[in-house]
């Protein structure tokens, strides 16, 4: 399957990845009114060590932890996407406690978000993809495990 | 075709159902249920009080589950005995049930010391199941005075369900601190501020000497009048089954790392069992819902003749209480280093040159990061420990690792 991969080395970290995974995921058609002013919660996470920037997202585990732990069994993994059902969810973070990764976090009405690769939004492929000025990420088929 | 039978219907059951799914998917599964309920979460029974949940959301897994998974359950029955040379379960009502292959996924119950006078309390009740939450949701007003014998994780828990509901929380504990399994005495002291500051009152180091109807008098001399009391000593592990045939059995079944019993094509999985805890390379229960699953899973495969081990289980809690976020992982051995901002606190212990175990408290974010170390035993000086000290990132680990983790499948 397809999925979002980093090439650290081409990341500016500009964060437009964010902004873009936010709005992608925001339901709103205007980018202003669904960010400007607003604490966003995207689905992605630039990190910024002095010269070293790279962009963190689910991996879609091929034997993702986060689905055996969940205590309210809201997480499941459906065609190699793991996917968060928020009507279970009650925000105990389990989940932030065993992602190796921490990519999962509480979006605003405190239950879990993680990035799904925009294939139930409008974007309908990943928006930090589209987005990257600098194809420091990529959404593509780089084989699975067994 | 193999027969495969489950003796309960707790998450450890549906990690095992979905396990021997993974490898066989036309033998048949019988599961035993004790209680009349789909597979639900426990641990979201005082989320359901707080009415952030509900039965139907509270299921762990689809309505269709067991007809998907090609389950036979059989509800409100447990099994009385194993009969290991006739490979046969015994039902407490008289049925035999043929195993190729058995997984005893039967949890634990509340444990209860001997307390004099329990007998003349009226309106008494255990924190565990779905069925204990709505009796003690039925039996509340806004104005019950509610008495929690036992400052844990399910004493805390049900105080913060019922919190909305009543009119006065007291917790009393044995022990001289609230969550002591899983906090040292400082950080016990900032969750137990905050808890007060929700006007529940606490009586620690501190037990009940005897009820009188509806008062309870305390060792210390105080007394505590309540309308409802709610037992939360703790827990024991049900281990009759296999103890009764001669089974290892230490606090909990003794399972090896394929979760297989001691006893041949006899499984053991979650609450019920005691395994290795890589963190401090003792054995113990490690009764949380995680560690159910993944054991059940593991014992799954092996039952339907796959090869799989749990190799790296630590104790770990994410836990909550109006607002105040923790989580706690692994054991609480070797330097202790410590990190503290406003509101918020984390302790991290270091041994033998990896990460043993933290308590965060107020600054959770990206947390699994800090227990993968633990987990995979990762050498503190192959990371950045400073950064990690003060923030869970990825960026502590090599641009080598980054690349292969970032950069491929995982």
């Amino acid at each position: 399957m397809k999925r979002v991969f980093v090439n650290e080395k081409w990341c500016l970290g500009c964060h437009l990845c964010e902004y873009n995974c936010a709005f992608a995921n925001s339901g709103s058609r205007d980018m202003a009114a669904a960010l400007k002013g607003k604490r966003i919660f995207p689905r992605i996470h630039v990190e910024d060590t002095g010269d070293i920037h790279f962009a963190v997202s689910c991996r879609h585990c091929t034997d993702p932890i986060c689905v055996k732990s969940c205590i309210a069994g809201a997480i499941s993994k459906v065609d190699g996407v793991v996917k968060i059902d928020k009507n279970k969810c009650v925000g105990c973070l389990t989940c932030v406690l065993v992602c190796p990764y921490g990519a999962l976090a509480p979006g605003e009405d405190g239950t879990m978000t993680k990035c799904e690769l925009c294939l139930a939004n409008t974007c309908g492929e990943p928006a930090c993809v589209k987005g990257c000025p600098n194809r420091a990420i990529v959404y593509e088929e780089r084989g699975d495990k067994a | 075709m193999k027969k495969y039978v489950i003796i309960g219907n707790g998450t450890a059951a549906i990690g095992c159902i979905e396990g021997i799914r993974s490898v066989d998917p036309d033998g048949s599964v019988t599961v035993l249920s004790r209680e009349n309920h789909h597979v639900y979460s426990r641990p979201l029974i005082s989320y359901y009080l707080e009415g952030k949940t509900d039965p139907e959301r509270m299921k762990y897994r689809s309505a269709d589950f067991y007809e998907k998974m090609k389950c036979d359950v059989l509800y409100g029955q447990s099994a009385a005995k194993i009969d290991p040379k006739g490979k046969t379960i015994l039902t407490d009502g008289g049925a035999g049930i043929p195993y190729d292959a058995l997984c005893v996924a039967t949890g634990s119950s509340p444990f209860l010391p001997p307390m004099k006078g329990l007998e003349t309390v009226d309106k008494k009740f255990n924190f565990m199941t779905l069925d204990d939450a709505l009796a003690l949701q039925a039996a509340v007003t806004g104005k019950t005075r509610v008495l929690i014998v036992g400052a844990g994780l399910i004493g805390l828990k049900c105080a913060e369900g019922l919190h909305g509901l009543v009119g006065s929380i007291t917790v009393c504990d044995l022990a001289d601190r609230v969550l002591s399994s899983i906090l040292d005495a400082d950080c016990a002291a900032i969750v137990q501020e905050h808890l007060e500051k929700q006007n529940i009152e606490f009586l620690l180091s501190d037990s009940v000497e005897r009820f009188d109807g509806c008062t309870a008098h305390m060792q210390s001399g105080a007394t505590v009048e309540f309308d409802v009391l709610v037992l939360a000593v703790g827990v024991r592990a049900e281990t009759s089954l296999i103890r009764d045939l001669g089974g290892d059995v230490g606090r909990g079944i003794v399972v090896d790392e394929r979760m297989a019993t001691s006893l041949p094509d006899i499984y053991a999985a979650g609450d019920c069992t005691e395994g290795e805890d890589i963190s401090s390379g003792t054995r113990r229960v490690l009764a949380i819902l995680p560690n159910a699953y993944m054991q059940g899973h593991t014992a799954g495969v092996n039952m339907a003749g796959g090869a799989a081990a749990l190799t790296n289980a630590v104790p770990m809690n994410s836990i909550g209480f109006f607002g105040l976020h923790m989580m706690t992982a692994g054991s609480y051995e070797g330097e202790m280093i410590e990190e503290s901002a406003e509101g918020a606190i984390k302790r991290f212990f270091v041994k033998d040159g990896v990460l043993k175990g933290f308590i965060l408290i107020g600054q959770t974010e990206r947390a699994g990061i800090y227990t993968s170390l633990i987990r995979d035993c990762t050498p503190i000086d192959t990371i950045d420990a400073e950064l990690a000290k003060k923030s869970a990132a990825y960026s502590i680990f090599s641009a080598e690792i980054r690349r292969k983790t970032l950069g491929g499948v995982v």
